[in-house]
């Protein structure tokens, strides 16, 4: 454990990216304790107040503490990341083994599957879908929209790390000593890719989140959820910038900035734990 | 060989059309919506009357737009349509269709689009060689932290940013729109000011956003280029130092960077449709918007079609350049 805390504290972008997220979860954790969540609905609280004592973050027009909005929207906008990063990067490691190990066919089908979905621009598409079922979106059906898409990208670069691995002296031993396939996958490639599925995994939280974001700032998201995408929706919406309503802006985006920032750092960091030629000699 | 190169990366090209189309046609059916019928209970519900003959009007007007078909036979004129351009009429803006709204919008994405792209890569990737070029002026490493911070925050937050800063708080440049209200569009020299003054700040997001993450690429194959053995033979033949930057390192580790901005094109054209809608752009993005605060089917589809099919066009061109820029890859390989 004790090597654990002396690696972070050598690799800094993972220090860096996890304070980070940290930070906000402290914020989320002790805000939910503190302050009183309800206040997060509409017509709840005197609208457009500037912050005081009684609200530290202000109010907005339709009467909603936005402290109260940002402890509540912060793990949604996370659920929607994580929900649709894990469902990607599952279906792409599956999509990607398979491709990899049975070569061919398969591999071409799949291969040339990801490459042409890729330079297709997602958030078109997911606009497309959005639109398609139309009606009240919940939160998790949002995630399970962005999720549709997010599989592409993990495949792609899954794949293409396996294929690497595959030609290792190790894994041609566990062959010639009679391991089947699955077990080859299981046993020798797994533990070797796990780092790097989790970089993977990292980034793709955050295009996902960036994907429903762009989404719910076009109007496309859970309307009564109070995500922080959402919240960027109604600022446009109420033309809040130039009414000089600053209070009601600035949380969100700070709170985005937070998020990205974080992620990326992380995701720096594990491809420094991944590939360790990139690690700085301690 | 090079017409069987030509010829293959064409048929992606059709692939991704098709695939564009097909996605149009199949995801609004699926979702089992019926764009006649609820326009028609929509005007009823405006009107507060005509409730009467609804069934009849619905079947009449199915039969209009050939929705009583068997689903394939929708599906093959809908192809056909597609294939001549024929986007339908908009339903927010009536007599107008779909294409025209295009037309008027693509312009300005296109220029929008095409000056950031460039420049950002430009700037970035020169940036990045810099970075990693030991002779490099000293100051230039402290450009590269805020660069690559602001790389990971999206275009549109950081376009927020700069209104807030530059327009509302300096009132230095204009906070909305493509031109101002009065202005009348002509190739003026005080509309193409007025248009520039309106373009600069979205164009400094999708700029300033891009430029971080194509300097931190560039900047990994400069360090793996300069480690390559001809290049310290080039520095030990005494050429000039300018030389072996530009001809040796920064010609071969461009190659790799050309190839990401074919892949990023779809992202950065993603970004750039939100940037749009802050500003209020009169671009792609900002009709979008407006087709889907109007419901507007038709539209959607519309834009979602051309907009697939020109980033296939683009991704096709730059395809077929590419072996121009690389000779080692030749056309036998895909």
């Amino acid at each position: 454990m004790r090597g654990v805390f002396s690696y972070i504290g050598r690799n800094r972008s993972l220090l860096v990216g996890t304070l980070l997220l940290t930070a906000l979860a402290l914020f989320v954790g002790i805000g939910t304790l503190f302050v009183d969540t309800e206040n997060a609905r509409s017509l709840s609280v005197p609208v457009l107040q500037a912050p005081s004592w009684d609200y530290p973050f202000g109010t907005d027009r339709t009467g909603r503490d936005l402290l109260a909005v940002m402890i509540v929207g912060t793990p949604l906008t996370l659920r929607i990341g994580f929900i649709a990063g894990i469902l990607g990067v599952g279906i792409g490691a599956v999509l990607a083994f398979t491709a990899a190990f049975y070569r061919g066919m398969t591999d071409t089908l799949i291969r040339s599957i990801a490459d042409i979905g890729l330079t297709v621009p997602s958030l078109l598409v997911l606009i497309l879908i959005a639109v398609s079922i139309r009606g009240s979106l919940t939160v998790n059906e949002m995630a399970l929209i962005v999720a549709s898409l997010a599989w592409l990208n993990p495949t792609r670069t899954i794949r293409s790390q396996v294929l690497t691995l595959r030609e290792r002296g190790y894994v041609e031993l566990a062959a010639m000593s009679g391991m089947g396939g699955p077990e080859i996958i299981f046993r020798e490639l797994m533990p070797n890719l796990m780092p790097y599925m989790a970089a993977t995994l990292v980034s793709s939280v955050s295009s996902a989140i960036l994907a429903s974001i762009g989404l719910e700032v076009l109007g496309l998201g859970p309307m009564d959820a109070p995500t922080l995408g959402m919240t960027l929706y109604w600022v446009n919406f109420y033309a809040a910038m130039i009414n000089g309503w600053w209070w009601w802006w600035v949380p969100p985006i700070v709170i985005i900035v937070i998020v990205f920032l974080g992620l990326f750092f992380v995701t720096i960091g594990l491809d420094e734990i991944a590939n360790p030629r990139l690690r700085k000699s301690a | 060989m090079q017409a069987v190169y030509v010829i293959k990366r064409f048929g992606v090209f059709l692939l991704i059309v098709w695939v564009a189309a097909t996605l149009n046609f199949f995801l609004p059916k699926l979702s089992g919506q019926d764009p006649v019928r609820t326009k028609l209970l929509q005007e009823a519900a405006i009107g507060g009357n005509v409730q009467v003959g609804m069934e009849q009007m619905v079947k009449e007007y199915d039969k209009r737009f050939g929705l009583d078909r068997p689903l394939l036979a929708q599906y093959g004129s809908y192809l056909y349509d597609v294939g001549h351009f024929d986007l339908n009429y908009s339903i927010s803006s009536y007599p107008r269709t779909v294409k025209e709204l295009i037309a008027e919008a693509l312009p300005w994405t296109v220029g929008l689009l095409a000056t950031t792209t460039l420049l950002s890569f430009a700037i970035g990737t020169l940036l990045g060689a810099l970075l990693a070029w030991p002779r490099a002026p000293a100051w230039m490493r402290y450009l590269m932290p805020p660069l690559w911070a602001l790389h990971a925050i999206p275009f549109f937050l950081f376009g927020l940013i700069l209104v807030y800063v530059f327009a509302f708080k300096l009132q230095l440049l204009p906070m909305f729109g493509g031109y101002s209200p009065g202005a009348s569009p002509g190739l003026t020299w005080d509309f193409i000011s007025d248009v520039a003054a309106h373009s600069i700040l979205p164009a400094l997001s999708i700029i300033l956003v891009s430029i971080g993450g194509w300097a931190l690429a560039m900047r990994g194959m400069m360090v793996t280029t300069m480690g390559e053995d001809y290049v310290v033979f080039a520095e030990a033949k005494g050429l000039r130092a300018g030389t072996v930057f530009m001809r040796y390192c920064v010609r071969n580790a461009i190659l790799p960077q050309t190839t990401a901005l074919v892949l990023a094109l779809g992202q950065i054209l993603s970004g750039a449709v939100l940037v749009e809608v802050i500003f209020g752009f009169p671009g792609i993005g900002a009709l979008l918007f407006h087709a889907i605060q109007e419901n507007d089917q038709f539209l959607i589809q519309g834009i979602v079609f051309t907009v697939i099919a020109a980033l296939g066009l683009a991704t096709f061109l730059l395809d077929i350049a590419y072996p121009l820029l690389d000779p080692r890859i030749s056309y036998r390989r895909t």
